[in-house]
């Protein structure tokens, strides 16, 4: 009975607030998306039947779950954080054998009662708390490359399992560590790299090979001679000045169209170009062309074509709920799931768009905000890990949306209908809360 | 620890509001300076119906719908969402094979683009509806709306009504203002072209929001935006069903025109080109089938000859000479010429007159009852050579001016499409053909004085110059629509030239009354004595237009009662001999059929037998029996060739003969339709009386 007590009294409630807000705007958003006007919505919400419904099913189930963390101590998530991530990776393999195939990726695992997990959702918050625990260890320096190193492969196994479960989306999300690793100490130079690469990939897709090889090595002159005078000093700016530019225009002419014709599958390389208003030609892509003789056909945008028309018709105050033609007609594809953010600008516009976002910036702070008032590391690390894997999937879905990213289908935190999805994250957000309601300890 | 790298927080949460930047301002873009995404949203999600209103009736003089609505359905298919579609069922229903179904869908694109709804089978029969309706699940992207379709009663007056038809590029074009769609249908021809605006009525909207699928969800906000459809309103017309029944079962196998106007107001009683046609005929899917045969028919049953066809008055335009002598001064009702034969007072230009006997061109009264070529000759050249104009040229433009008071050479403005002004000569046409100002007199152009030489006037005209005569001086515009149901200002603005009075001249009673009574002796002892109107007096006046090409052209013209007339009528029937022997019982029982409501039962049997006189040219029959036959390109060819010449030859010969009695120049414009008809061919049996059966 005491220990009842001492729950309520380090929790931080603005975020229970603002996770309760997010669940309700998502379970509303299902509901419009589903809604008939035949329909008697009472009777459908109880039902269990309709999404909206299960939704509000996994949501009662999130709060029992919420709760059972908020009682555990957090001296457990310290204590099991490896064992959970080979927990968690070995559940991830165990898809290869038991996997269900669900919308051409293997990554589900069945469970009872017509619903499936995908361990790639709850792996995250394994690899959260096990990036935690290593690099809250007394014996790492995080300055040293082989922690770095170590730390990055932790971040990674479980995206290199799930591109090869052709999940590739989620795989990506993996990389949101880096902000963490970044906070942690890891050089600016490899996020300033990793941006450069992906510039350099985008400006490949927009601009014609020999044109681009050209204006690198403009750019590479002009560098040269802007640093004469040091280079005139030591010659090893020079040589960086040429590897840079010999490793750009490599990049440009044979990495990029290696990794879209070998490394990426058709579908998804027609994806990318697609998002900045190119064709690909499938007859290059060497994966499908192994898998198939027929000829691979032309993908179009239809999805984000047509998610963008839903936002773009809501103007400045939207359709007003359960209004939106778009969304009444169906006619963007997964909009319970990946697309839901496109039902929500047609039907509030840009001014409930705008607020919608600010609470998730608002919570987006605020984890920030209790990461840097931690007394720990690993809590601190645990906090920063929530709030960069939120900000991914936040990124990537509206920025799919809104056609302004290739469309990796990852989920909307919260809002977008699916139980892994809502319970993961939960997970993650109340193992953070109960972290934090003790953070006058010092967790190793 | 805590404290290390604390800066690098910050640098996080200037990349995350970052990224929300770069998306408030996507969202900017999307949802506030790009229009684009809401018309793409609503062409995706709204479907608009579009609600046809009932079109406007046509109604007689006493309230008899000559037309009404009823309603048939269009299978429609948008090709964008017809896959899918079970084609051979879609195939076997209709009756077509699947090269035509491919056709007809890549006409639809064509036409209407991939993703609207176009035409596909238009009005489709009761039973093609049914068995349609039952399979339409297993069509996607096909859909049978509904179309109002009109029929008509009393099989009567095709040419005049018109006929309503799908609009097609080329009026999308011309009528781009008003709203027009492709698959509209919109009057094409007589009232229903003239009155489309009053009788379309507005079309309503109803939008739906349909799905991805295109089914439909419902209304789209609950329908405010949807409009309603508002029927046309109806036209009261001056016809006489019977009237007009009885004038074309009159001109059955004939060629010729008859039209019949009430003088006092101008409206028109009935008004008749034959062959005319069944307007039953091109209403519905009927329309196809017969479409092509009525163009290519010889006889032209589409074409109106009451208001294109172009004659030359003959004897019949007398009273209107005598009307411009009158009002000019030059004579006196009771001026008189002495006449032993003829006219020679032009020397080489002699034309003959019917009459030897002494006095019977004694007075103004006389000389028409007699129809005394001589006197109109003389008074003809009295009103060109008039002293007050000074030379022939002038006197011509007076002369040609009063004609176009009197409504020839000039368009009537019937309220029906394309009518025809016919011919009254200008000077330069006679500069021209005599080769200078100088080299013409009125001894040249005598015969204009007894119709004939280069003038002609439409049925119409001849009707129209009735009504001026009838009324002494004065006519309303010939017209059909009297008025229309809840007129507004702009139907009031459209009707206002037929309630305007035309006072053409300003000739005493006393003279017009000599008019009256010589057009009233010819029903009495004259030309047109035996034509009879039981208990009526009338006045009348007959023609013969000579035709070089076969037998002359029967005209009648008159106007009856005598006194307070109530109807005049004009009545041309080709290759129909004198114009006593066939225009005139035409005439008289259309009158008596007006006057007296009926006919009377010893006028019957003579109706009977005026009804099977069959008048048609041997040519036009020829026509019918050759129509199947290959031949008909190699006769066409010929027949090209041919016209061009003999076309020449006549032009040249009509104005230089020195013309007989009646003898009748006939302009280059007539010429041309009587070739036509000529070189053409012929009705064999069977074929006329599957045209015929069409008619009452």
């Amino acid at each position: 009975m005491i220990k009842q007590h001492k729950i309520s009294q380090g929790v931080d409630y603005t975020v229970i607030w603002l996770y309760a807000i997010l669940v309700a705007i998502g379970i509303l958003c299902i509901f419009m998306v589903e809604y008939r006007t035949d329909t008697d919505w009472i009777q459908t919400f109880l039902s269990g039947k309709t999404n909206y419904s299960k939704q509000l099913i996994f949501a009662g189930i999130c709060t029992i779950i919420a709760t059972l963390i908020l009682l555990t101590d957090s001296k457990l998530f310290t204590a099991f954080a490896n064992l959970m991530y080979i927990f968690g990776i070995l559940l991830m393999l165990s898809t290869f054998v038991i996997g269900k195939n669900i919308s051409g990726s293997k990554s589900w695992i069945p469970l009872a009662g017509g619903f499936n997990l995908q361990p790639v959702e709850i792996c995250k918050i394994f690899t959260a708390l096990a990036l935690a625990k290593y690099l809250s260890r007394q014996e790492t320096d995080f300055t040293k490359l082989k922690s770095q190193i170590i730390a990055g492969i932790i971040c990674l196994l479980p995206a290199v399992i799930s591109v090869a479960q052709h999940e590739s989306g989620m795989a990506l999300v993996y990389f949101s560590f880096f902000l963490v690793m970044f906070r942690e100490g890891l050089s600016p130079i490899v996020l300033i790299l990793g941006f450069s690469f992906v510039a350099l990939i985008i400006s490949t897709l927009l601009i014609e090979p020999n044109t681009l090889a050209i204006i690198l090595t403009v750019a590479a002159i002009v560098v040269i001679y802007i640093f004469r005078k040091n280079i005139k000093r030591s010659k090893g700016i020079l040589y960086l000045i040429l590897l840079i530019w010999i490793a750009s225009v490599g990049i440009q002419r044979f990495a990029v169209p290696f990794i879209f014709n070998n490394v990426l599958e058709c579908y998804q390389s027609a994806r990318v170009y697609s998002a900045f208003g190119k064709d690909y030609d499938c007859n290059l892509n060497q994966r499908s062309a192994k898998k198939t003789d027929k000829a691979p056909k032309k993908p179009d945008d239809y999805n984000v074509r047509q998610s963008k028309i839903a936002i773009g018709s809501g103007g400045l105050f939207g359709r007003g709920f359960l209004k939106g033609t778009q969304t009444r007609g169906k006619y963007v594809p997964e909009q319970h799931t990946d697309f839901i953010f496109a039902s929500l600008g047609e039907a509030f516009g840009f001014v409930g768009s705008f607020l919608f976002l600010l609470i998730y910036l608002f919570l987006l702070f605020k984890i920030i905000a209790i990461a840097e008032r931690q007394r720990s590391v690993f809590s601190r690390v645990y906090a920063y890990s929530v709030a960069s894997i939120l900000f991914f999937h936040i990124a990537f879905n509206i920025c799919m949306t809104l056609g302004l990213f290739p469309s990796p289908g990852v989920t909307l935190p919260l809002i977008s209908y699916g139980g892994s999805s809502l319970v993961s994250f939960t997970i993650l957000l109340f193992i953070l809360l109960r972290l934090d309601a003790d953070r006058q300890m010092v967790l190793r | 620890m805590s404290v290390f790298n604390q800066s690098r927080g910050r640098v996080i949460q200037i990349i995350i509001t970052s990224v929300f930047l770069i998306i408030t301002f996507q969202l900017i873009n999307l949802q506030l300076f790009s229009s684009k995404y809401k018309l793409a949203a609503e062409n995706n999600a709204i479907y608009r119906k579009i609600i046809y209103p009932d079109r406007g009736i046509i109604f007689d003089r006493n309230k008899k719908a000559l037309l009404e609505n009823t309603i048939s359905f269009d299978l429609m298919v948008t090709p964008a969402e017809s896959k899918g579609t079970d084609t051979m069922a879609l195939c076997n229903l209709l009756e077509i094979d699947t090269t035509e179904y491919k056709k007809r869908i890549r006409e639809a694109i064509f036409k209407n683009t991939r993703v609207k709804p176009s035409v596909f089978e238009p009005l489709l029969g009761p039973e093609l509806y049914a068995k349609l309706n039952e399979n339409m699940y297993k069509f996607p992207g096909f859909v049978l709306s509904e179309r109002s379709v009109r029929t008509y009663p009393y099989n009567t007056a095709g040419q005049l009504l018109g006929y309503i038809a799908e609009v097609d590029t080329s009026f999308l074009r011309k009528h781009k203002e008003e709203g027009y769609e492709m698959g509209d249908y919109a009057g094409m021809n007589g009232l229903e072209r003239t009155y489309e605006q009053v009788l379309m009525g507005q079309r309503g909207i109803k939008r739906y929001i349909r799905d991805n699928k295109s089914r439909i969800q419902g209304p789209y906000e609950n329908g405010v935006f949807d409009t309603v459809a508002i029927a046309g309103r109806n036209l009261f017309t001056s016809i006489d069903v019977e009237v007009q029944q009885l004038a074309e079962q009159l001109l059955q196998n004939k060629i010729g025109s008859a039209v019949a106007i009430n003088p006092r107001t101008g409206g028109i009683i009935a008004m008749v080109s034959s062959p005319s046609y069944n307007p039953n005929v091109l209403t519905g899917n009927a329309r196809r089938k017969n479409w092509g045969r009525m163009i290519m028919d010889t006889a032209k049953p589409m074409y109106n000859r009451a208001i294109k066809g172009q004659y030359p008055p003959g004897s019949t335009f007398k009273p209107l000479g005598a009307l411009v002598a009158l009002d000019e001064g030059l004579i006196t009702p009771s001026y008189g010429v002495s006449c032993y034969g003829g006219y020679g007072a032009c020397g080489g230009v002699y034309v003959r007159c019917e009459h030897k006997n002494a006095g019977h061109a004694a007075n103004l009264r006389l000389a028409l009852a007699n129809s005394c070529n001589s006197y109109f000759s003389d008074i003809f050249r009295k009103a060109i050579d008039n002293k007050k104009y000074g030379n022939t040229i002038q006197g011509y433009l007076k002369w040609k001016e009063y004609m176009n008071a009197f409504g020839l050479g000039r368009t009537l403005e019937v309220d029906l499409p394309s009518e025809d002004k016919a011919s009254i000569p200008d000077t330069s046409k006679y500069n021209h053909f005599f080769g200078g100002a100088k080299r013409w007199n009125s001894c040249s152009v005598l015969t204009l004085g007894i119709g004939q030489d280069k003038m002609t006037e439409t049925p119409l005209q001849m009707a129209n110059i009735m009504c001026i005569i009838a009324n002494r001086g004065y006519y309303f515009p010939p017209h059909f629509v009297d008025s229309i149901e809840n007129e507004v200002e702009a139907d009031t603005m459209l009707l206002a030239k037929y309630r305007n009075k035309h006072i053409v001249t300003r000739i005493s009673d006393s003279a017009y009354q000599a008019v009256h009574d010589g057009m009233h002796d010819v029903t009495v002892y004259g030309t047109a004595a035996y034509i009879k109107i039981p208990g009526i007096e009338y006045c009348a006046k007959t023609g013969t237009a000579q035709n070089p090409h076969g037998k002359n052209h029967s005209i009648f013209v008159a106007f009856a009662p005598k006194d307070n007339p109530k109807i005049a009528v004009a009545v041309v029937v080709e290759n129909g001999g004198y114009g006593s022997v066939v225009a005139g019982p035409i005439a008289g029982f259309i009158m008596e059929k007006y006057l007296n409501d009926t006919i009377s039962t010893e006028g019957l049997p003579r109706v009977e037998t005026i009804t099977k006189t069959n008048l048609i040219p041997d040519a036009i029959k020829r026509w019918y029996y050759k129509k199947d036959s290959l031949r008909i390109a190699k006769i066409a060819l010929e027949e090209a060739a041919a016209k061009a010449e003999i076309q020449e030859e006549n032009d040249k010969a009509n104005t230089e003969a020195i013309l007989e009695s009646n003898a009748i120049p006939i302009s280059g414009k007539d010429t041309n339709q009587k070739i036509k008809i000529k070189s053409s061919f012929m009705l064999n049996d069977d074929k006329r009386k599957r045209r015929d059966s069409g008619k009452p």
